[in-house]
């Protein structure tokens, strides 16, 4: 069994001990160490710079416990728990009067200078601090000192920093750096004025800075976003949901009060995010509240003076579908990887396979569809991020992982402590003990080779890096697997220096006992996608177990790959050749996909025009009749992750106004059409229900949550916690009856305090709370091992598990070497975590950090131009023309231009396609003007 | 009785210390001579395990079990390190400089003859910042062992390398604990790490690293040079060798001596010192420095060796003695050794970082007259609460050792604090 945390070594395979507790005997594995031990037999020890995925320390002291030589030793001596690793016939008491006395100490000393301002900090409800201090039994103040104060620092949008509350744990440092790889916040200073902080005010500059809100175990960092809106955490709304802003499919726990979504914390799963999400998941959710959402169906009809938008009552929308509908109409429907399969499903059905169109540009219809064909019939699996977690080698071919699928970037960042691991367990150091290994093994790192157009935030670890223009990418690729295994085709013509770096890689990966190949659509190169899974299978063949992992575009692209439909480029050419005249756009913007003309055309020749989405876009605006569609915060559905798991998601807030769900909208479609299947689809059981039986690859996808029927002893599950306040109060300056409790029908959550408080099945989970456990901390109490598996196994279910035994079919396509073209530049995409997703941006946090519209060049390109940084050219590609400042960005290959992929502002660019630039003639300088010397 | 002293022959108080030459011809560098051309590394290893060569540094660890276990042989891991712990920054220390002053040759051989011992490739020496003209000193000898082929690339044709060099410290006194010293040496935050793993497994860049105080080293080129036997009988007890002694307060002639290990304090007090200086009464002292017990007068003819003094309720620690007379204020002075620790905390674990604070907060309390009885129950609770074993390292233990015996043996001076409200000793 795998897990996140550090605590696993070879010291605890599975050897079976007994341990004494107050002279009770208990099972235990060898070697863990005893904190973790008496927290999986579930017992209550307190604890602060212990964390499952940091290890040990022995920072704190809080975690001490009493440890008897024998059973005639009754004055015994007191421990760490933390750093003990079990042993046989370990005896040891946690109640001792002593040892107790000593933990009520730990929390005095730290509540000398702790401020004890909870009724004005946002941790309070859910501080681990107050846990604690609850736990040992510390009430009283003995001292009447004044307390020591620090200056607080500007941290960013996302991180608000309260030094004063600071208790010293060092979880914060060791978090962000040694598990994030930041190097901008420390620890200085000395004895009790230690300060936790950047050297200097500024924004955090790791991708993975807000996870500090939750490692924290008070309030020094909290979540700043939350804070804009004051609201206590015991008052917030919860059910459990999936990230929307990448592929990877972060499991999240948002929260909303008041309708507002407040703010998106982890929310376990020991196979995808673990502990952590990136700062684009935990600060995109933004948009949700955003005053320019679509709440109300709008009706636009064009008449002699133009177009006159008008809301539409639910009668006039009815009235519409069922002019539409009723007497049939051709229509075609445009799905989207961003909208559940549930929504893509009904309109799949509404429209018919042969109308459904999935929503993706002919490229990425292309590369989803083949990445799905090797993910599903290739000998090599997709790996979980915790699999890519356990790599000992990772090979990155093409992907700019940080910023397309950013989470799995942090499991690169793990992956490549598994040498230090091996280190360790040579050295007999338990892999818990966090401060012995990094002593330990200083730099010792796993194997990991980077091979992308430009450099990416993971090269500071790599092992080596190879920068080129996609194709060379791909023979680069196929060249390794060659080297790996000669029946696999291989690229001609490399050079000797390249050549040797690919006999360097293929010796790594072959040396590897779990090797994983990180690839994806980032480079919108097939050849790219191919050469990676030539690798994976090489190594297969050689029997190693390789992962092979594709970071797609978007939330839901593989549920889509799984569920055919033609590209938009189809959709163009049978309006042409059809007599579709109704076309339904879900959750789509088309002008993101094509360039303007094409689309503009292609929308004209249609006479009614549906879009179903929750902000305007460029396309929303063409709409006939333009329905609101729910965010993922007011909608039950499954979306379908990168490694082929379904996962659910639930509404954390009860649908508003006209909102709801796109899949209700289309089953209202369904039902003016007289579709029989609109009465068959009334839920997401139903929907899932007849999507398992029409297309086989969703057989099993009502398996990722439970029907809408369960309950556990006649209970739903609450969405609102037991300390919810202010219920009969809240609208009270509206009315002052207490509103009815909405009705949940479509999933076993209620939007209500009532129901069962116990532990739900893991996918079902509103929050983490246990008696004395209001922290996130909690959690502990959820896995059947801390730091494992949920109790009931990790939410979501894997819709295909690749062929333990394939017969490798290499592709055998190897491109032609890139050759520059004179004059033009290759345009390739570059990515952003913050601003290369669309909703995200619309988060004012996300959108401060973003960058702004560019186009990068190497310093050669640049001087064969003659521009200089920030110069602004003119770039010409197709129909589309853009003017844009220079950015030099050395590591990309000559003869390139980098622009920045889905940034607002930038104009739709065909990839992998030629540009020119044109520089503005400069002013000729002036003679004796203002040389510098 | 004449006994022989090693450590000090050589230093001449006032003058310059020998260069090379001198040095050789006082008979330096014969210990590094035969211990290259005579032994193989474990038999000097073994050498100092059978002379019972305790840490000088306060620890009292047999020098010799600690070279034990670092690895050897082909299989060891590379590169090993030797390092001559010279943080001395034990209030009331100042031993070390003594010695390496007065005689750097004497250092700097001990090092080469340690680093073979152990197969070490590299040596530092972890210098007290404050300490400039002992490394203008040591740098000269460090030179001139360079020249003579004495470090270097095979060493007198031996083929054994050995490169040693000073790193001046940052100046924290937690950086003189063995672990922390390693994380300054190597760019970082002086904070101690856990043991196990020792640092004679992982140690300087995770690497096997053997820490030991510099008057320890001082001792292995006359071990090697002399003899076992010669070694353990320049001792009054079992513990092996001589020791540099000293004292500091209302003495007459505060200094330091080499002297037998086990001489008595009432020894060193009255021959050596010269007794208390007129009108001045000897009410306690520290015997090992800063982090050491106070002893009363009881205890003036225990033997100061490891064994004896912990037998006492004390420590030898450093061997140099601070005194409290009784024109000083023992609260006082416990206070002032608080302030001490406290500022030199690294601030890693909660008892140490915090406790000490408040320690000294309440301290100053009772100091000026502001304290109750609470205060001193709760100073009296701290001293078990910051005991060995609660916290990180050793520093705040340390701390707790002369804050427990002056609340238990001077009681009385607490007590009259908080009834007068003031201190007694001021007017």
């Amino acid at each position: 069994m795998w897990t996140w945390n550090a605590a696993r070594g070879k010291h605890d395979k599975d050897k079976m001990v007994t341990i004494f507790i107050e002279n009770t005997p208990y099972n235990t594995r060898e070697g863990k160490n005893l904190l973790h031990a008496c927290l999986d037999l579930g017992f209550d020890i307190p604890y602060f710079c212990w964390h499952p995925a940091l290890g040990s320390v022995g920072a704190c002291r809080q975690c001490a416990v009493k440890q008897f030589r024998d059973d005639k030793d009754t004055k015994g001596k007191i421990i760490m728990s933390c750093m003990t690793p079990v042993k046989n016939g370990l005896r040891i008491s946690i109640d001792d009067a002593e040892v107790s006395r000593f933990r009520a100490s730990v929390i005095e000393w730290l509540m000398l200078n702790h401020p004890h301002d909870c009724p004005v900090c946002d941790e309070a409800g859910e501080c681990h601090l107050q846990d604690m201090t609850v736990m040992t039994g510390h009430v009283y103040r003995k001292t009447l000192f004044s307390k020591r104060t620090y200056r607080n620092q500007y941290l960013g949008p996302f991180v608000n920093h309260e030094m004063n509350r600071c208790i010293q744990c060092y979880r914060c440092v060791r978090y962000y750096r040694d598990t994030a790889g930041g190097r901008d916040l420390n620890v200085f200073s000395a004895h009790d004025r230690v300060y936790f902080g950047r050297y200097k005010d500024g924004v955090l500059e790791s991708e993975f800075s807000g996870n500090l809100v939750e490692i924290c175990p008070t309030g020094v960092f909290t979540d700043a976003t939350c804070k804009k809106y004051y609201t206590r955490p015991w008052d917030l709304q919860t059910a459990p949901s999936v990230c929307i802003h990448c592929s990877i499919g972060c499991n999240t726990l948002p929260g909303q009060r008041y309708g507002l979504l407040r703010r998106v914390r982890n929310r376990f799963n020991g196979e995808v995010n673990g502990y952590f999400l990136c700062d684009r998941g935990r600060y995109g959710y933004e948009f949700v509240n955003s005053p320019d959402r679509i709440r109300m169906p709008v009706l636009r009809r064009t008449g002699g003076n133009g177009s006159i938008s008008t809301l539409a009552s639910s009668e006039e929308v009815n009235a519409y579908f069922k002019d539409l509908f009723h007497f049939g109409t051709r229509a075609i429907g445009v799905g989207s990887p961003r909208a559940s399969l549930e929504s893509n499903f009904a309109l799949r059905t509404l429209v018919g396979l042969e109308s459904f169109y999935s929503g993706m540009s002919a490229a990425d219809s292309r590369l989803i569809s083949l990445i799905t064909t090797i993910l599903k019939n290739g000998p090599a699996p997709s790996p979980s991020l915790l699999d890519i977690a356990q790599a000992d080698a990772v090979l990155v071919l093409g992907e700019d992982i940080s910023n397309t699928g950013p989470r799995a970037a942090l499991a690169v960042r793990q992956a490549v402590r598994q040498d230090a691991m091996k280190i360790s367990d040579a050295l007999d150091i338990p892999r818990w003990n966090d401060c012995a290994v990094k002593y330990a093994v200083r730099d010792a790192k796993s194997p990991l080779f980077i091979a992308t157009p430009a450099s990416t935030r993971l090269d500071d670890i790599a092992l080596g890096t190879y920068r080129a223009t996609p194709a060379d990418i791909a023979r680069f690729g196929f060249s390794i697997a060659h080297a790996l295994h000669a029946k696999a085709p291989q690229a001609k013509g490399l050079s000797h220096d390249t050549h040797s770096l690919v006999n360097e890689i293929a010796k790594m990966l072959k040396e590897a006992e779990k090797p994983v190949i990180l690839s994806g659509t980032g480079c919108r190169s097939e050849a790219v996608v191919q050469a990676a899974a030539n690798i994976a299978w090489a190594l297969n063949e050689l029997g190693r177990h390789a992962g092979l992992c594709y970071v797609v575009p978007e939330c839901n692209s593989l549920g889509l790959g799984l569920m055919g439909g033609g590209s938009i480029e189809e959709a163009f050419s049978e309006i042409n050749s059809s007599d579709a005249d109704t076309l339904i756009i879900l959750e789509r913007d088309l002008y993101g996909l094509y360039d303007k003309t094409t689309v503009d055309a292609f929308l004209k020749r249609i006479k009614h025009i549906i879009v179903l989405d929750c902000l305007p876009t460029e396309t929303s605006s063409q709409a006939h009749l333009l329905l609101p569609a729910a965010t993922f915060a007011e909608a039950d559905g499954t979306f379908v992750n990168n490694e082929g798991r379904a996962q659910r998601f639930y509404k954390i807030c009860a649908q508003s106004g006209e909102v709801r769900e796109s899949w209700r909208w289309i089953i209202e479609m369904l039902r003016a059409a007289g579709n029989s299947d609109a009465f068959a689809m009334d839920s997401i059981d139903a929907i899932n229900k007849k999507m398992a039986g029409d297309i086989p690859a969703f057989r099993t996808v009502a398996d990722a949550a439970p029907a809408a029927s369960f309950r556990i002893n006649g209970m739903k599950i609450p969405r609102q916690p037991h300390r919810y306040s202010g219920r009969t109060s809240m609208h009270a300056h509206i009315s002052v009856h207490e509103p009815k409790t909405i009705d949940d029908t479509g999933s076993p959550l209620a939007f209500s305090m009532e129901g069962y408080d116990g532990m739900p099945p893991p996918s079902l989970i509103t929050r983490y709370w246990t008696p004395g456990w209001n922290s996130v901390q909690a959690l502990d109490k959820y896995q059947s091992e801390v730091g494992g598996p949920l109790r009931g196994g990790n939410p979501g279910i894997r819709l295909f598990r690749s062929p333990e035994k394939g017969t490798s079919q290499y592709f055998r396509q190897v491109p032609e070497p890139a050759e520059g073209k004179p004059g033009e530049w290759l345009v390739i995409p570059l990515y952003h975590i913050f601003g290369s997703e669309q909703w995200s941006m619309i988060s004012p946090s996300i959108a401060e950090l973003a960058a702004k519209p560019y186009v990068a060049l190497t310093g050669a390109d640049m001087m064969r131009l003659n521009v200089a940084d920030n110069d602004i050219v003119t770039v010409v590609c197709g129909g589309s023309s853009m003017n844009l400042p220079v950015h030099q960005i050395e590591s990309l290959p000559q003869g390139v231009a980098g622009l920045p992929f889905g940034l607002p502002g930038m104009k739709w660019f065909d990839f992998l396609s030629w540009c020119r630039i044109v520089s503005p003639v400069k002013k000729e300088k002036r003679a004796g003007g203002h040389k510098k010397q | 009785m004449i006994k022989e002293k090693p450590l000090t022959n050589n230093i001449r108080p006032g003058k310059p210390p020998l260069n090379v030459r001198e040095y050789e011809m006082a008979g330096g560098y014969q210990g590094l001579r035969k211990a290259i051309s005579s032994y193989e590394p474990e038999e000097i290893t073994d050498l100092v395990v059978r002379s019972n060569l305790l840490g000088r540094g306060g620890g009292g660890f047999s020098a010799g079990r600690k070279w034990s276990l670092i690895p050897m042989g082909e299989k060891a891991p590379r590169t090993k390190y030797v390092i001559a712990n010279t943080d001395e920054m034990e209030p009331g220390s100042f031993k070390d400089r003594y010695l390496i002053e007065g005689d750097p040759h004497q250092l700097v051989e001990g090092m080469i003859i340690s680093g073979y011992a152990i197969q070490a490739e590299i040596g530092y020496i972890f210098l007290r910042k404050d300490y400039g003209r002992v490394a203008e000193k040591l740098q000269v000898a460090i030179t001139e062992a360079y020249e003579n082929h004495y470090l270097g690339r095979n060493i007198m044709g031996s083929g054994f390398n050995f490169k040693l060099s000073i790193h001046i410290s940052a100046g924290r006194y937690i950086c003189g604990e063995d672990t922390a010293l390693l994380d300054a040496l190597e760019g970082g935050r002086g904070i101690p790490r856990a043991k196990p793993p020792h640092t004679t497994t992982v140690g300087l860049w995770g690497k096997p690293t053997v820490v030991n105080n510099a008057e320890t080293v001082c001792n292995i080129p006359h071990i090697v040079d002399k003899g076992v036997e010669w070694y353990r009988s320049l001792s009054h007890t079992d513990e092996g060798g001589t020791k540099i002694y000293g004292i500091s307060g209302k003495v007459n002639r505060p200094g330091a001596w080499e002297l037998p290990m086990g001489t008595t304090m009432r020894e060193i007090l009255e021959e050596h010192a010269g007794g208390m200086k007129q009108g001045f009464r000897f009410r306690g002292a520290l015997p090992g420095g800063a982090s050491s017990h106070f002893v009363t007068e009881e205890h003036l003819d225990t033997r100061m060796d490891f064994a004896s003094m912990e037998k006492a309720g004390s420590r030898l620690g450093t061997g140099t003695i601070v005194l409290l007379d009784d024109s000083k204020c023992p609260v006082g002075m416990v206070l002032n050794l608080q302030q001490f620790f406290c500022r030199e905390s690294c601030g890693w674990c909660t008892p140490c970082r915090e406790g000490l604070p408040w320690i000294v907060r309440t301290l100053e309390a009772v100091e000026q007259g502001r304290g109750t009885r609470e205060d001193i129950a709760m100073l009296q609770s701290h001293t078990s609460l910051l005991g060995t074993g609660n916290t990180f390292c050793a520093l705040a233990p340390g701390a707790m050792f002369s804050l427990q015996s002056a609340l238990s043996l001077f009681r009385e001076d607490f007590e009259q604090h908080v009834d007068l409200e003031r201190c007694p000793w001021k007017t």
